[in-house]
């Protein structure tokens, strides 16, 4: 199971961050080549990201791309190159209908057998940005054995709904439907940019939204925002130590032969269980809550 | 009266040099009456000053840097002085900085011949390099000021000292009044050693002036002025809280350190300095000792406001300030009985009867280039133009416990880690570990420290593969190209020269 909680994006025509943004260990590194790179530089992003990835020192870290949409100029050309480049996960904006992956999957697939790449190594992950993309959400998350997650653009989201960002109701329908929809495919659910980087009791705030809420993780555009995720992704001390002592209580009862058994009087069954283990691997990953 | 003491002498063999006595104002004119007695010091201007004090053409002046980039007193003097005249004289501030470029007309027109500082920046910095100077200048640090001054190399002949209040007997200090920069450390020193000391104050107020920072049996001449320095500029381009994700990287790293090396007990003592990761450090410092459970001693140095945060929670038990690096520290200097003034004698110099830099277990020093030695330049740029200073770095790094270098692997496309540093001004073996973003490197001299740090899981490597991560991201950078002429003499902290700086080419 990969954990993908951060996902931090970095603008792909910044060699200065290419280069060394590997240090602030995201779980996944969004190479971006659409919204933050203006016109005039997508070549020489596109140019910089196909050898960043490259790059060994992003070795163990997930790589992804978000690719400019196929129907603009640049989106074939992107992922000629980042696929070709060993591209992790490409990134598909603006997804409507899941006929745009599947578009998107016949020219990876394409790709891969052009340059030699192992058919079905590279991963997709879907971005839904439109009250369409939200309706077709899992017609979208079922769309294809590539896909590994679909997130939720907010920016886009709300000018297609004729809103605006606020306290979060404006997105609350969009979230469950993604997230619902990810769930029914088993893949991962990824939540929106948090834009104000300076307010981080809001970010937390937020970030605990959607962590109850049941999402993997969040797109960051700040590496100054991933241990505060990180951190709050963490269980608390006394999860961790609950969590220590249903697992124990499981093997002992598994040992015993037992189908059903308590803790403290309380019964503990399948899903707690698993539940306990979830939490356990949380905390190897990202330590306890401090 | 003369008769009569005649009389009562007569016949007896006086002391060869010894007189008899006089009259009670013979030798103490100024006691004649109340105005003299109460006045004799106070000038009307600053050039009435500068002729009562005696300077002549050659001869040395003086003055300290608490206001930084905000000073308005050193180009004010020397202005005055070149309009009154004089020539081939030696500036000898504590430092300068960016704010000093007006010297430059003063250095062409022969008022300035030599210069003894910590440090440079900006155009004045770029022209020295560039060889606007005959004389190579003296670069310096803070506790190595106090022994050049002490070992009679460097003569004081007039102080020229800014202070926020006085009184007309010479009790003064920059914690009252308007242009508070807090502590006078460094005026504290020149104020014991000058010939002749002049204060330049912003406000004069009713004797006794307290606290006495600088006190009335040390001064000759007080002037007043109307702005002795802008306090608001003291912490442009120092004392910041950042919020660049890269140094809150190193910040956190560094406190790691901190907390891991074998220092980290209650009663230990810190030094935490003023760029961004150092003021930062400050910061993650805190929980990791609350969750011990443990407070420091003192914190010693150049004090930012984290520092009297960290006092304000009961982490820090002293506060010893040298120089305060923004309002905060200016206010609790003012306010709160356990933050001390220190002066640079008592903070670094290596021939003090006491150094508070000998007694620090750990202190966040920053640097320009660190080499594959960790020697350190903290003067001259990755183009070879000084724009740094000296600084408490050599000093406190030969005290200190644990000296704890932070800094970026890369500025922009430049490494930090280098094969061989453009200048040395601190030597590699009084470092102990290096911190960068990618990773921490611990110099071999101190195993006992690697192997805590590795012990604690914090991402130890050696400096050769810092520095070939580094060439792996940048390239080798071209060496820069020198001219054989020297333009600078880096003192170390016991006067010897320990590198030069030549002009670029």
């Amino acid at each position: 199971m990969r954990l993908r909680r951060s996902m931090l994006f970095l603008p792909g025509a910044n060699a200065a961050m290419l280069s060394t943004a590997f240090v602030f260990k995201p779980d996944t590194i969004m190479f971006d080549l659409e919204d933050a790179v203006s016109l005039r530089e997508k070549d020489a992003a596109r140019m910089l990201v196909f050898h960043a990835l490259q790059m060994p020192v992003y070795g163990d870290m997930e790589t992804a791309v978000r690719i400019n949409p196929l129907s603009t100029p640049f989106g074939l050309k992107d992922l000629e190159a980042v696929v070709r480049a060993g591209v992790d996960v490409v990134r598909l904006p603006k997804t409507d209908t899941a006929d745009d992956v599947r578009a998107l999957e016949a020219e990876v697939e394409r790709i891969e057998r052009d340059c030699g790449r192992e058919v079905g190594s590279t991963k997709l992950m879907a971005a839904i940005e439109s009250a369409s993309g939200v309706v077709n959400a899992v017609a979208i998350a079922t769309s294809s054995k590539r896909l590994v997650g679909i997130a939720l653009a907010g920016f886009d989201y709300v000018m297609d709904m004729q809103t605006e960002r606020g306290d979060g109701s404006e997105l609350f329908y969009a979230r469950c439907a993604v997230l619902h929809a990810a769930r029914f495919a088993k893949i991962d659910a990824f939540d929106v940019v948090f834009s104000d980087v300076n307010d981080d009791a809001g970010f937390l705030k937020e970030v605990d939204l959607i962590r109850r809420l049941g999402f993997n993780g969040k797109s960051l555009i700040n590496p100054r925002q991933i241990d505060l995720l990180h951190n709050a992704f963490a269980p608390t001390q006394e999860e961790v130590d609950y969590s220590r002592r249903v697992v124990a209580a499981a093997e002992q009862g598994e040992k015993q032969g037992l189908g059903v058994v308590s803790l403290n009087g309380k019964m503990i069954d399948a899903p707690v269980i698993e539940h306990a283990r979830v939490v356990l691997r949380r905390a190897e990953a990202s330590g306890v809550r401090q | 009266m003369t008769a009569a003491i005649r009389e009562r002498l007569r016949g007896a063999p006086l002391p060869q040099g010894v007189a008899p006595f006089a009259g009670v104002t013979a030798n103490a004119p100024h006691l004649a009456t109340r105005e003299t007695k109460y006045g004799r010091k106070l000038c009307n201007s600053l050039e009435d000053a500068i002729r009562a004090s005696g300077l002549k053409n050659g001869m040395t002046i003086s003055f300290h840097h608490a206001f930084r980039e905000g000073d308005k007193t050193i180009n004010h003097v020397v202005d005055t002085l070149a309009a009154m005249g004089f020539r081939d004289l030696t500036l000898a501030p504590s430092s300068l900085l960016s704010c000093n470029a007006p010297l430059i007309e003063h250095i062409k027109s022969g008022v300035i011949r030599r210069i003894y500082t910590s440090g440079m920046r900006g155009k004045l910095a770029e022209a020295i390099s560039n060889g606007l100077m005959e004389e190579p200048i003296n670069v310096h640090s803070h506790g190595g000021r106090v022994h050049l001054i002490d070992r009679g190399e460097l003569t004081l002949d007039v102080a020229f000292l800014a202070v926020a209040t006085a009184d007309a007997f010479g009790n003064a200090n920059a914690v009252s009044g308007r242009s508070r920069c807090g502590s006078l450390g460094y005026a504290m020193v020149d104020a014991a050693r000058a010939k002749t000391v002049v204060l330049l104050a912003e406000e004069l107020v009713p004797y006794p002036n307290a606290p006495a920072s600088i006190r009335q049996d040390q001064v000759d001449l007080v002037v007043k002025v109307d702005q002795i320095g802008d306090p608001s500029k003291i912490s442009v381009g120092a004392a910041r809280i950042t919020s660049n994700p890269r140094e809150l990287l190193i910040a956190r790293l560094a406190a790691d350190v901190m907390e891991h090396a074998g220092y980290f007990e209650d009663g230990f003592s810190l030094q935490t300095g003023t760029g961004g990761s150092a003021t930062a450090t400050a910061r993650f410092i805190e929980h990791r000792m609350m969750k011990k459970g443990i407070k420091a001693a003192f914190a010693l140095g150049g004090i930012t406001g984290s520092i009297v945060d960290l006092h304000k929670k009961g982490l820090i038990g002293r506060i010893l300030d040298t120089q305060s690096f923004d309002a905060v520290a200016a206010q609790s200097l003012a306010d709160n009985p356990e933050h001390w003034e220190i002066s640079t004698n008592t903070y670094a110099n290596l021939t003090s009867k006491g150094a508070c830099s000998d007694r620090v277990d750990m202190v966040i020093l920053s640097a320009l280039e660190i080499d594959l030695n960790f020697n350190v330049n903290v003067i001259t740029g990755s183009d070879g133009v000084m724009r740094g200073a000296s600084g408490g770095h050599s000093d406190v790094a030969a005290g200190a416990n644990l000296p704890i270098v932070v800094g970026p692997l890369i500025r922009s496309r430049i490494p930090t880690v280098v094969e061989r540093c453009t200048t040395v001004v601190t030597p590699g073996e009084t470092i102990g570990v290096l911190v960068t973003d990618h990773g921490i490197a611990v110099n071999p001299n101190r195993p006992d420290v690697s192997e805590r740090l590795k012990a604690a899981g914090l991402p130890v490597t050696s400096i050769e593969d810092l520095y070939a991560r580094a060439v792996a991201l940048t390239g080798k950078p071209q060496p820069v190209e020198f001219l054989d002429r020297v333009v600078g003499l880096i003192r170390y902290r016991d006067g010897s020269v320990i590198d030069v700086v030549r002009q670029v080419k």
